[in-house]
Formats: C-alpha cells, structure tokens, sequence
C-alpha cells in the first residue's frame, strides 16, 4: 500500500481515500445470467478479500426478490449466496442491492439476519421517495445504507441533487451517482458528483458506478473521485452487465499511481481477475455493437442479454430493439418490454 | 339509489367521484377529506356534494349516513377506519391495499363476496393483472407460478402509492394467489418519468404445462380481456399472448401477457390508466351491492 499522505479533501476515511465496492458477484449476475453457484461465490469472494477489496455485494442481479421470469430465475437461491459470502469474508463487508417495488422490507431484513452488513437500494434517478421506509427500516436494523440513483444520466445535476438529498434525509449514508447505461462522458460525470456533494456537504457521502458500455467507464470513476466521490464501484474483470463495469484491478493500478489510497493489493487484485473471476464468467464482457448502442441510446445495461435472447427468438435486430427501448424511455426493470418490442418488430417486418 | 360517500379526495378519490356520478346505481353524496384546500373537495363541492375536510368522523356524526363507503385514502388510514363503518352498519369497499376484507377483482370474482360489510379491491396492478391470470388459470386448472409486471407514470403516482410501495407488491402478490387461482405470485411495480407520461403497461407472465391448449388459453385470455374493457374502454391488448413452450430447462411452458390501461381521461389525463382501472372496478362493485341493498329493501 502507497505511503504518500493523502492530497484529496474529501476522503472515505483516515485511511482509505475511496473505497471501492466490487460488484462482480451482482452486477456480474446479469452477464452470468443469475446462474452463480455457491462454489464461485465462495471462491470469488475469499480471493478478494486477501486482496484488501473492502466491500463485495452479492445478490442476484437485480437485487434482492429479482429471480423472476421478468429478470431470469436464479440457479441458486440468493440467501444461500450470501451466508456462503459472509462465511467467506475475514474483512470484508457483504453488501446487498435491493429495488424497491421488486423486493420488501422482509428481504432486507433476511439479508441482515444472514450477516450482510450494507444495504444498497436502488431507484429510478427521479422516483428517490419510493425508498424512504426501506432506509428507515435498514438503519433501524444497525445496516450501513447506500441509495442509488439509477440511470443518473437522464437528468440535470441540480434535479440528481434534489433526489439524493430526499435518500439523506431519509437515512441513506452514501448516495451513488449510477451510470446504469453507461451512457455518461466525462464532464456529464464531474457535473453530476460535484452537485450532489455539494448538496449532500457532510450529511451523507457520494459514490459513484460506472459501466464500460462507452469505454469510459475508469476515467469516468477517476473524474468522479477528483469531483468529490468517496466511495465507488468496480467489477473485478469488468463482470457486470452491458460490457461490464469499472475494472477493479486496472482502477486498483491507476489508483496506485494517481497516489488514491483504495487499500487494494494491485497485484494480488491482477491475479484474482485472472485466475479466479475469469475461470467463472460465461464469456468476456466486451465492448460488441450491442454495448456501444446500449451507451450510444442511453439503455440500461442488464437489458443487454435479454434483448440478445429476444433477437434470437423473434429473428429481428439485436440494436433495433435496443434503441426503440431508448426512445420510449424504458427505465431499469422494464425487461418485459423488450419481449414486447421484439414481437411488435418481427410482426411489422421493421 | 344506494346512497355513498368518498372518503379521501385524492387522485383516486376525486377520479371515483365522476365514475359514480355517472352511476345508474349509485349516488355520490358526499367527499370527506383531511386538506380543505384540496382540488378533489373544490371539485365535489361544485358537482354539489357535501363536503368536509373534517375526516370520518364529521361523516358519521351526520343525521344521514351513506349506505355504501368507499375508501381512498391509505392503508393505514383504512386500517382505522374500517371498524367505524362495521359498527355503523355501513357497507366498505376499500380502493387502498389495507385488505381488510375479501379481495374483489370483477371478472374473477365480482359476486362472491357481494354480502360483505367490507371489500378490497387490491390495487390498481392487481386489477390491471389478475385478470388475465384467471383468464390463464381457469383453463390449465390452476397456475403454479404467476408474475406480473405493472409499470405507471410517474405522475400518476401520489403519495400513497410511493409511500406504500411494499404493501402495493405484497397485496397484490397474495390476490395473484388468491384471486387468480395461482399456487405461487409475485407482483412488480416500476415508476417511469418519461414525458409526455406513457399509458399504464402491464405484463403477466404465467407458468402453463407442457401439454397446455395454447389455443384455449389465447381464447380466454381474450375473452376476459373483452370483458374487463366493458368497464374500462381503455383496457386492451397489446400483442398477442406470447408462448415459450418450454421455457429454457424449467420444464414448464410460459405465456405472456401485455396489456395496455388508457384512462378515461375523468380527472387525470388518459395516461394514468392505473386510477380508471381501480376507480372504475370499484364502481361496478359498488353498482352491485346497490342492486342488493335495493333487492333486500323490497324483501
């Protein structure tokens, strides 16, 4: 770990600069489509944890409750998954994603009696007040809370702010500016984080979740840092939908070398993505045609495999599909349109 | 004429107003609300209720009282309120997902539990749904597993709704059981901010056997689908019911449903389909406890 003394103002802690969450056992859920297995959990997250990664969320891809037809049916039970995560983890805190208006306050509290120490709840970047009791419920619970503000590219940054300031007060300690579509370029990054932490000042943090989908995802994370984030995401091998998230060990390297304090082992988190999380994925997630459309349009990233699924089944363009769901404005959760919009396509010869 | 009145002057409340105002049954008397400044009363009293922002109780301390209740404010309100009705003797059907009583959803069930002092109407996605897993249900004997997705406007979501998003999933995850006739339900409801706001859109996934009359389940769902619409115009079909038969390894079939709801357009604008769905079931169940009460009058 880096000696040299912090130069940032705002840092996670004494510490930590930023501390970083890896999210390749949820977000990675999409592009393993929900098919995660006790053995990889127990494997991925004993490996990061030797490697210093501070917080590993494990829940199936669309949080707590999402096995569904609607967003593909887990093969193993996420509550199995997470006791064999906290089981796993020395120093390692367990997080888990919840969405309200998918799971309920009982998932949160299960999620807590298995030992889960982070709750992550996720809303649409404009619809914040639909969280307020699962925050007050988690904070009751002794439950460190997150609030994420899903497709945070679809507003202005004073309207994000507005939004996040609604999670602080409900009890939300950190709220996350989220590039769900991974649709953010540079500047639109450094605006969003700079407003809410202006807003937020010292009553809740800022983070930041980025995916790769206009490969800007590490140089966003960056930008977001220098704006004021002091928590982010990344995905060890860039696991997570569309074509992935944040690389945790290439955030881990630059980190290093900017002299960002995360307290991860750059070479150790080199070996992990290698040898433990690739062995485990289905396939790379790359930057294809599909990934590039889903940031070009604006699309949510976990839409990427089913829109796949939907072109094979209806024989229509992967891509038409996918910016016909931008140009209606689908919003995270709305997986049940793509089937709708497929047929609709392979019914008019479009 | 049964005599009625609205207690909450919402969005749903004030929606129900003008549907029950075009009641052949039913006659909306008066608005009770808790914000004197509310639209929803300004409006009644120009209709010519009577109105009060003085809450239930200025209601049943009147020399008069409804025959027929109807409730939309919130679930716990409702919770409160729903004993002062029983005692005096006043018929409840209650538009929030407090499910006191027996759950009502009129293809499915709309005479069951026409006797009760007190019916809930689920909500809104589980009007808009529940439906078309009955419509599934009754012709492979029972689903195993039903899920369905409601996503409303943004703006047509007050604060009751976002307030009670929990209870919202969990009412209508149990009618799905319930009232749908399936072993196993899940409900899930979106908000979406698009502007100009999209029409209520509702997709209902079902688990069908293998063997299943697809044919005899896209007859049903049609025919349940004609049958709502003649209390909600709006109501319709978007595409045809999609099978996978089978679904990926489950060894089980999956049909899916889509589903649009455009409103009437009475209070708010077309788009918020999700009120129609629920103020216009709602009144065709107040329609036939009316009947009944005017039925036992001339016994």
């Amino acid at each position: 770990m880096p000696a040299t003394p912090s130069t940032h103002s705002r840092t996670y802690s004494d510490q930590l600069d930023v501390r970083v969450t890896d999210t390749s056992l949820r977000d990675g859920s999409h592009a393993k489509r929900h098919r995660f297995t006790e053995d990889d959990v127990r494997a991925v997250v004993r490996a990061l944890d030797d490697a210093g990664m501070p917080v590993i969320e494990v829940t199936h891809g669309d949080g707590l409750g999402g096995s569904s037809f609607n967003y593909g049916f887990s093969l193993t039970d996420e509550r199995v998954l997470m006791k064999a995560a906290v089981d796993e983890a020395r120093n390692a805190k367990i997080a888990a994603l919840m969405l309200p208006g998918l799971g309920v306050k009982d998932d949160i509290a299960a999620a807590h009696d298995l030992g889960v120490s982070v709750i992550r709840i996720a809303t649409h970047c404009t619809e914040a007040d639909i969280s307020e009791q699962h925050f007050a419920m988690s904070r009751e619970l002794g439950l460190e809370t997150v609030g994420f503000l899903m497709m945070a590219h679809t507003i202005p940054p004073d309207a994000l702010a507005a939004q996040a300031r609604i999670m602080a007060d409900a009890g939300c300690q950190c709220v996350y500016v989220v590039d769900s579509a991974g649709a953010m370029i540079l500047d639109d990054v450094t605006d969003r984080v700079a407003a809410v932490v202006s807003e937020l000042g010292d009553d809740a943090q800022t983070g930041f979740h980025g995916h790769e989908n206009l490969s800007l995802s590490l140089a966003n994370t960056i930008l977001a840092i220098r704006a004021g984030a002091v928590q982010v995401d990344g995905s060890t091998r860039r696991f997570g939908a569309g074509s992935g998230n944040t690389s945790c060990e290439a955030l881990a390297a630059v980190a290093d070398r900017l002299g960002i304090r995360t307290g991860l082992d750059v070479l150790k988190m080199i070996d992990v993505a290698e040898d433990v999380v690739r062995p485990i994925m289905d396939g790379e997630c790359v930057l294809d045609r599909l990934a590039i459309v889903m940031g070009y349009a604006g699309v949510y990233s976990s839409f990427l495999k089913h829109a796949y699924r939907a072109a094979e089944r209806y024989d229509v363009s992967g891509a038409d599909i996918l910016i016909e769901c931008g140009r209606q404005g689908l919003v995270g959760g709305q997986e049940d349109q793509i089937i709708q919009i497929a047929s609709q396509l392979a019914t008019t010869g479009a | 004429m049964a005599t009625a009145a609205i207690v909450g002057s919402g969005n749903i409340g004030t929606d129900l107003m003008y549907k029950l105002l075009r009641s052949p049954d039913v006659e909306p008397r008066w608005m009770i609300g808790v914000d004197p400044e509310s639209e929803g009363l300004r409006r009644a009293s120009e209709l010519g209720l009577e109105t009060s922002a003085e809450g239930v109780d200025w209601l049943l301390a009147r020399p008069e009282l409804p025959d027929i209740v109807f409730e939309a404010t919130s679930a716990y309100v409702h919770v409160r309120n729903a004993p002062k009705y029983r005692a005096a003797g006043i018929r409840a059907v209650d538009l929030t997902p407090a499910a006191r009583g027996p759950f009502v959803v009129p293809p499915a069930n709309l005479l069951e539990h026409i006797d009760e002092m007190n019916v809930n109407m689920v909500t809104c996605g589980g009007q808009a749904t529940i439906p078309m897993v009955y419509a599934v249900s009754r012709v492979v004997g029972g689903v195993d597993y039903a899920e369905i997705v409601a996503t409303v406007s943004s703006a047509s979501a007050g604060p009751g709704t976002r307030q009670n998003i929990d209870e919202f999933t969990r009412t209508t995850a149990k009618a799905v059981e319930v009232i749908g006739g399936a072993t196993r339900g899940k409900a899930i409801i979106i908000l979406n901010p698009a502007e100009p706001p999209l029409m209520m859109r509702d997709t209902i996934y079902c688990s069908i056997p293998l063997d299943a009359d697809l044919d005899a389940i896209e007859r049903s769902v049609n025919e349940v689908a004609a049958e709502v619409a003649t209390y909600v115009p709006g109501y319709h079909l978007v595409a045809d019911p999609q099978f996978d038969v089978p679904f990926g390894d489950t060894g089980r079939g999956r049909v899916a449903v889509f589903v649009e709801v455009e409103g009437a357009g009475d209070f708010l604008p077309p788009y918020a389909g999700n009120l129609d769905i629920m103020t216009a079931a709602a009144t065709k169940v107040g329609n036939e406890i009316a009947k009944r009460l005017a039925v036992k009058e001339t016994v």
